[in-house]
């Protein structure tokens, strides 16, 4: 490419020639280096970007022509329909318009109302994603630093890191396995542990109420030892003598972490929240090898959803975009709200630097 | 008398205090060893079943060593024997899957190393113009850059993929790489950081001497870039490795398929719904072999990339 004339150029003396003059122009060669990324970018990043909305305004199977429907995808996910029950014992489908599927019931004494919408799985895989990032992130997040301050503290041993990335390290389908296995309701190990001990069998992945958290379970697993590192460099930073300040002002344990680690910490931990959450809100590969989804949908996330939209069902390319294209919407307000709410004690960070 | 009793106070707070520290000792040694095994417990017990002799798997579920320890799981899962004289011994669940585990291990080589360089390439390059150049529209270019890092995967998976589609890529190598090779907005993010740390001192210096200014981004700024850049192509590397959803789409035929897809594949192969446990474990400690040698050579490497990635 020209990349390599006008390296190989530069092996003899200067001379004022064409790829000289070019290779020392600044618009140029700006143009040139960033060429690949630009193209990239626009291939791969922008146009599919804004394809993805333009996608989710049609009706389209990938097979036959695409056809504009407006709202229609958005409305198949998002809209609502409720409905006042006359008594407990009216059935839901007879008062939810025709489209409509149950998504909520609730009965007050003889009343009640029903809350339709088209799709209710969308809602519920909202709903199982959220519950999961709840799952997931609070004791992920609090086993790191446990862990954080223990290498710190006690057992500041590089071996001891290595040991405890080794999980991250390792693909999530791999991670699946291994725990299919071990959570394998005849055969697993931890199964037959529990048996030993009188807890009894527990079905994890097989069972509708322990799916998600058995997969929120391994996830902690294979991400802890990797937030505990990024933490641990947060701890590194924070000056030695604030501690030996703070001790000589009669400063306990406890006020030490509050008042001088967790705010000097606060960098980090925006880091780590931010990025952690974003993960976890789209998780999808310990889902499609452990539970596909299920059993009876409790493990159906907003992406293993759009991917049924795409792959498994009939190829709904409008609604997958939809759906991708309010995850978006979701994610971005979830990060504002997180990096407002940290930046809100940011006066806490003012009185040590 | 109040020599002595003082002398006695000392003696038990200095008891008491070496009990503390025992105490404390004990506690913080055993959770690092609860964290140590429920680490490595998993990977064991993984071997162990990898170990086991198939036909024993429900009688022997519970041992904690493998019990008449075989490699035949490993040999069958590689296509050296043949399953059915395994079903015929009186194994269950035997899988007729094999896993050809160094067209799979190739595969997976060339998709994250093809990735990683071109991306660590492409994207340091961009970097450096965004860095060091004066060109027109530098800084919005950069922004909308930045912009694309949140976009989340999916919302550019659906259209990657029907772009892939019509080119006619699906099944082919060029289409699993397309989508990862030229850049990242993370990678571009990231060497800019540090091309802007660096000092100009040395570029200039070698502009003077004659130096054309790619020149001087090959042989002065990037080699001294050798830090940063180790540590985006490890974490690249990882990640391409350990990518599945879209290997698992694009490239699901068998000249094509990585070891993360092989896996699930030969994981759905099995018979009557329960897996073939000892050949399917047999197959995971096959795959983790690789990544087992790059931590051993680069496990201190990628803990100090990640200490290092928080605080780009």
């Amino acid at each position: 490419m020209t990349a390599t004339s006008l390296s190989s150029r530069s092996e003899s003396p200067p001379s004022p020639g064409f790829f000289s003059r070019l290779g020392n122009n600044q618009a140029v060669l700006g143009i040139l280096f960033i060429l690949p990324s630009l193209i990239g970018f626009i291939l791969f990043f922008g146009v599919p970007a804004i394809r993805s909305v333009f996608i989710s305004f049609q009706d389209w199977n990938l097979l036959t022509d695409a056809e504009y429907v407006g709202l229609a995808n958005y409305q198949n996910i998002l809209e609502l329909s409720f409905n006042p029950l006359a008594s407990a014992e009216q059935n839901s489908n007879d008062v939810l318009p025709d489209d409509f599927d149950e998504l909520l019931r609730v009965q007050i004494g003889d009343g009640g109302f029903v809350i339709g919408a088209r799709d209710p799985r969308f809602y519920r895989a909202l709903g199982t994603t959220v519950s999961y990032v709840l799952l997931n992130i609070p004791l992920q997040t609090l086993l790191a630093l446990g862990i954080a301050i223990l290498m710190e503290k006690a057992a500041n041993s590089p071996l001891l890191r290595g040991v405890m990335i080794l999980p991250w390290l390792m693909p999530n389908v791999i991670v699946a396995m291994l725990f299919i296995w071990l959570l394998d309701p005849t055969l697993g190990v931890i199964n037959i542990f529990l048996q030993q001990i009188g807890i009894g069998q527990q079905g994890f992945f097989g069972s509708p109420d322990q799916a998600l958290a058995s997969i929120a379970g391994v996830n902690i697993w294979r991400h802890m030892g990797y937030t505990a590192i990024l933490i641990f460099a947060g701890l590194k930073t924070i000056p030695k003598s604030l501690y030996e300040a703070s001790r000589v002002d009669g400063a306990n344990g406890l006020v030490q972490f509050l008042r001088i680690t967790l705010p000097l910490l606060r960098p980090v931990l925006v880091f780590v929240f931010v990025t952690s959450i974003i993960g976890s809100f789209q998780i999808f590969d310990t889902v499609a090898v452990a539970t596909e989804g299920g059993p009876a949908g409790s493990t159906r996330t907003i992406i293993y959803y759009i991917y049924e939209q795409v792959f498994e069902r009939r190829i709904n390319m409008g609604v997958a975009t939809a759906a991708s294209v309010v995850l978006f919407l979701i994610l971005v307000t979830v990060t504002l709200i997180q990096i407002r709410t940290f930046q809100g004690n940011q006066s806490d960070l003012a009185e040590y630097s | 008398m109040t020599a002595i009793s003082q002398t006695k106070v000392q003696q038990r707070e200095a008891a008491a205090a070496a009990r503390r520290i025992n105490v404390g000792k004990i506690v913080v040694w055993f959770f690092i060893s609860l964290l140590i095994f429920v680490t490595i417990f998993p990977f064991y017990w993984v071997i162990r079943t990898a170990l086991n002799d198939p036909t024993a798997l429900f009688t022997h579920a519970s041992d904690l060593l493998p019990y008449n320890s075989t490699t035949i799981n490993f040999e069958r899962v590689l296509g050296m024997v043949d399953p059915a004289s395994l079903i015929a011994a009186g194994a269950t669940n035997i899988s007729p899957g094999t896993i050809n585990f160094w067209v799979y291990l190739r595969n997976s080589f060339l998709f994250a190393g093809v990735v990683t360089l071109g991306q660590t390439l492409f994207s340091s390059m961009a970097a450096y113009a965004f860095a060091r150049f004066k060109f027109p529209f530098r800084d919005q270019i950069f922004f909308i850059y930045l912009s694309g890092l949140m976009i989340p995967g999916i919302v550019l998976f659906i259209p990657n993929y029907v772009l892939i589609r019509q080119l006619g890529w699906i099944g082919t190598f060029q289409g699993m790489v397309a989508p990862f090779l030229l850049m990242t907005p993370f990678a571009v993010f990231f060497m800019r950081q540090f091309f802007l740390s660096l000092n100009k001192d040395l570029e200039e210096a070698a502009l003077l001497d004659g130096s054309t200014y790619f020149g001087v981004f090959w042989r002065v700024s990037l080699p001294l870039m050798r830090g940063p850049l180790m540590t985006l192509a490890l974490l690249t590397f990882i990640g391409s490795w350990n990518e599945y959803l879209w290997p698992f789409l694009v490239g699901r035929d068998e000249e094509l398929r990585v070891l993360t897809v092989a896996l699930n594949i030969f994981k759905s192969q099995t018979p009557q719904g329960m897996p073939d446990w000892t050949g399917l474990m047999a197959g995971t400690v096959i795959s983790i072999v690789p990544t087992i040698i790059l931590f051993i050579f680069f496990g201190r490497r990628v803990v100090d990339s990640i200490q290092f990635s928080g605080f780009k």
